[in-house]
């Protein structure tokens, strides 16, 4: 007697979302059954993977990194770069150069390099802001704006700043509009009303419902997205079937795994490896928590994590 | 799988004698079923019917309890399959695959490295609980004794891979003791080594070439009366792999499948094709998504500090947070003159803070209070961490004569307790952090 099992397909579905323009266009979403579930029903758009850089180019990143972009002086080098390494579905450039409490570069500035970034490559794109909620109002404002056309993703809308860069991104320049919330499925859902109520099209909205690495309060990273994906399919909640989008690396190269070095950890071993592993853990967890697309920093991790994806679609 | 009052009653003995303490037997049947009362207290309730009530009321899957003394462990026995919707109860356990195809400094190499990952972090220690011994039948039977004697000396639990009934009686007869699981039945040996496991008393793993041969043969086994077993999910590809694990934890939890509900062993050595940091990805996406025994080629810090945070995180009661000990913890070097900061044992909170306060750079004391393992604004709200249950935790610690700062910082969002301390802790000198921990590098450089 073989094995039957029930199926696990829904009636509902993930929200699909375009980002970028022409043949290096990619859709998000889709899916109406859990992570990686191809044996309930057929995943039609894989999850995908990105790459970050940042605005402070080489020098902001770890050294590991540095050498494998070795011979790029600008922000614009690495960015084209960036773009040849393998897995590589989409380019993410984060301003965190604009932070007041840091090096506080003026928003022309930033703009001007999100510019030049986006003339130079194809693939789609998404502008991270600095984690300051005052700057990015501005930032974000003006990236939406030079962006016009690009159908990039603008990462991200916050309760507190929603109004602005909601407006900006998903109603003056049609862009693709990231939610970000605090690990926690209430205030996912209401953030994304209220972008709706402010008249953006929920079919252009993404979640990034929060992050931790793996081992600092992960677990409810994982009961959020697990909740998330849940009330979407299950409960057909069409407040939260928008497809999540989930920066890794701005978390997982600042703990301490990733960054004590080999003097200070002997028995640790290879920072380089270390590094690498807290972002592939990290990325593969939150995978297989419903994230439909991941933003990492280091090509190794990039071309690993898509090797996954690829092992299980 | 809850059972009806009246199901209990059509076994019940009808005799209304209240020896049970309750007026009749259909009384006692409705307190069975609702749980307040075991059936044991009926002393006429006949051998057979009490056991297949319990087989009606057992768990949809089984709690499989492998290795011996310190290093035994319990397998499956959960109950969902999400974590928010109760608790997971049995940890992944981790095995590093030594084989005895491998030369003989191969195989020491290997077992030194998976002594040297071993540490603690939030009171649990983090080491490779397993070493799975694969049989090579090409190397000899002599030597693949001779590895599971090496293994076995580790002190770790076996899983012995080995599909030969005759070479796995004898390398059971070395190491049964210890309740190794013998990994090796398929269609075509299972009845053999059902005895040899039964034999020994130990679990027996069950492969199949597909989900369809595995899950018939696990049906065979348990005709044979075994039911101490847990299920192989494959080497023929990742895909099919996580096809098995996802299925078999669902068509046993939802599906009430008992013959599904075995805890899973997944061969990362043989899915991740050489690549270790696939096999890392995988390590992670498993211990997610339903392995209950993960066989890895190595286990180097690199692969385990995430993968051990990332299973105590998955692993914790969402009902209870995670908490650290209270305590003094220097950072960046600290000593008894650096400025001292305070805060609350939840977990989220030590790690953020602790992060934040690492990056800066600048040498501090964080002490934690005994809080409750609640956040601050909560705990503050529970009034667990106020300014006269800080002075008493200062006071029990012994903190003034531990340190020599005067300096406290205290979290933002508890600026209020700013005076009362100042009269409850005299002498010290009380500044106000930021809110967010993310303000903590500036402030910290800043101080």
């Amino acid at each position: 007697m073989p094995f039957t099992a029930k199926s696990g397909k829904f009636n509902a579905k993930i929200n699909t979302v375009a980002v970028g323009t022409g043949d290096a266009a990619i859709t998000l979403g889709g899916e109406n059954v859990f992570p990686f579930y191809t044996f309930d029903d057929a995943i039609e758009n894989a999850p995908k993977v990105g790459i970050e850089i940042t605005d402070g180019g080489m020098e902001s990143e770890p050294e590991c990194v540095q050498k494998l972009y070795e011979g790029c002086t600008t922000v614009v080098d690495m960015a084209k770069k960036a773009v040849t390494f393998e897995g590589v579905d989409f380019l993410s450039i984060r301003l965190e150069g604009g932070d007041p409490n840091g090096k506080n570069r003026p928003t022309e500035e930033l703009i001007q390099i999100v510019k030049e970034v986006a003339d130079a490559v194809d693939v789609p794109l998404v502008v991270c802001g600095c984690k300051n909620v005052e700057k990015d109002s501005e930032l974000l404002d003006k990236a939406a704006a030079a962006l016009e056309g690009k159908n990039a993703m603008i990462l991200a809308a916050k309760e507190e700043n929603y109004k602005t860069v909601g407006a900006s991104a998903g109603l003056a320049y049609k862009q693709v509009v990231g939610a970000e919330s605090a690990v926690d499925i209430n205030l996912a859902k209401q953030l994304n009303v209220l972008l709706t109520q402010l008249g953006v099209d929920s079919k252009t909205i993404v979640m990034n419902a929060g992050t931790a690495a793996v081992g600092y309060g992960f677990d409810y990273v994982i009961s959020t997205l697990d909740r998330v994906k849940a009330a979407a399919l299950s409960q057909g909640d069409t407040t939260l079937q928008m497809p999540i989008v989930t920066p890794v690396a701005s978390e997982t190269w600042t703990v301490k795994e990733s960054t004590a070095s080999e003097e200070d950890m002997p028995e640790w071993g290879d920072l380089e490896e270390r590094g690498i592993d807290m972002e592939v853990e990290t990325a593969a967890a939150v995978l297989a928590a419903g994230s439909d697309a991941v933003i990492l920093k280091h090509p190794e991790s990039v071309r690993t994590i898509k090797a996954m994806i690829t092992e299980l679609i | 799988m809850a059972l009806k009052g009246l199901d209990i009653f059509k076994l019940s003995p009808k005799k209304n004698c209240k020896e049970c303490g309750s007026p009749t037997c259909m009384a006692f049947s409705m307190k069975v079923a609702q749980g307040s009362v075991s059936i044991d207290k009926c002393p006429y309730f006949s051998e057979d019917a009490k056991a297949s009530l319990n087989e009606a009321t057992a768990p949809p899957m089984k709690t499989i309890k492998v290795g011996a003394g310190d290093h035994e462990y319990s397998l499956g026995g959960e109950t969902v399959l999400f974590r928010h919707e109760k608790t997971f109860v049995s940890r992944t356990r981790y095995a590093v695959t030594v084989c005895s195809c491998m030369d003989d400094a191969a195989i020491d190499a290997k077992l030194e490295e998976i002594k040297s990952v071993d540490y603690e972090r939030i009171g649990e220690r983090m080491f490779t609980e397993m070493i799975y011994v694969n049989y090579a039948a090409a190397a000899g039977k002599e030597k693949y004794l001779e590895l599971v004697k090496k293994a076995a000396a580790l002190d770790r639990v076996l899983i012995l891979g080995c599909d030969d009934p005759d070479v796995a009686a004898e390398a059971l007869a070395l190491v049964k003791d210890g309740k190794p699981i013998l990994n090796g039945a398929n269609a075509s040996n299972y009845e053999a080594m059902n005895k040899v496991a039964a034999d020994a008393k130990v679990t027996l793993g069950v492969s199949g070439s597909d989900i369809n041969e595995l899950y018939d043969t696990l049906a065979a086994l348990e005709k044979l009366g075994n039911k101490n077993l847990v299920f192989d999910c494959g080497v023929n590809s990742v895909k099919e792999a996580y096809q098995i694990a996802v299925q078999f934890r669902k068509a046993a939890i939802k599906d009430s499948n008992r013959t599904c509900g075995y805890p899973s062993i997944v061969r990362l050595d043989r899915l991740s094709g050489g690549d270790k940091h696939l096999q890392a990805a995988l390590l992670s996406l498993f211990t997610m998504k339903y392995g209950s025994i993960i066989v890895v080629d190595q286990m180097t810090y690199a692969e385990a500090n995430p993968v051990y945070g990332l299973r105590q995180n998955l692993f914790t009661d969402p009902q209870k947070p995670m908490k650290v000990e209270p305590g003094i913890y220097p950072l960046n070097g600290a000593d008894e003159n650096s400025v001292c900061l305070t805060t609350v044992d939840f977990a989220l909170t030590y790690f953020l803070v602790s992060g934040e306060l690492e990056r800066s750079g600048v040498p501090c004391n964080l002490i934690i209070n005994d809080a409750g393992g609640l956040s601050v604004l909560t705990s503050w709200a529970a009034g667990k961490f106020s300014a006269g249950t800080i002075a008493k935790f200062f006071e029990e610690q012994q903190i003034e004569s531990k340190v020599k700062s005067r300096k406290l910082v205290i979290p933002g969002k508890v600026a209020v307790l700013k005076g009362e301390l100042e009269a409850k802790l005299p002498g010290w000198e009380i500044i106000i952090a930021p809110r967010e921990a993310v303000q903590l590098v500036k402030f910290m450089k800043e101080l």
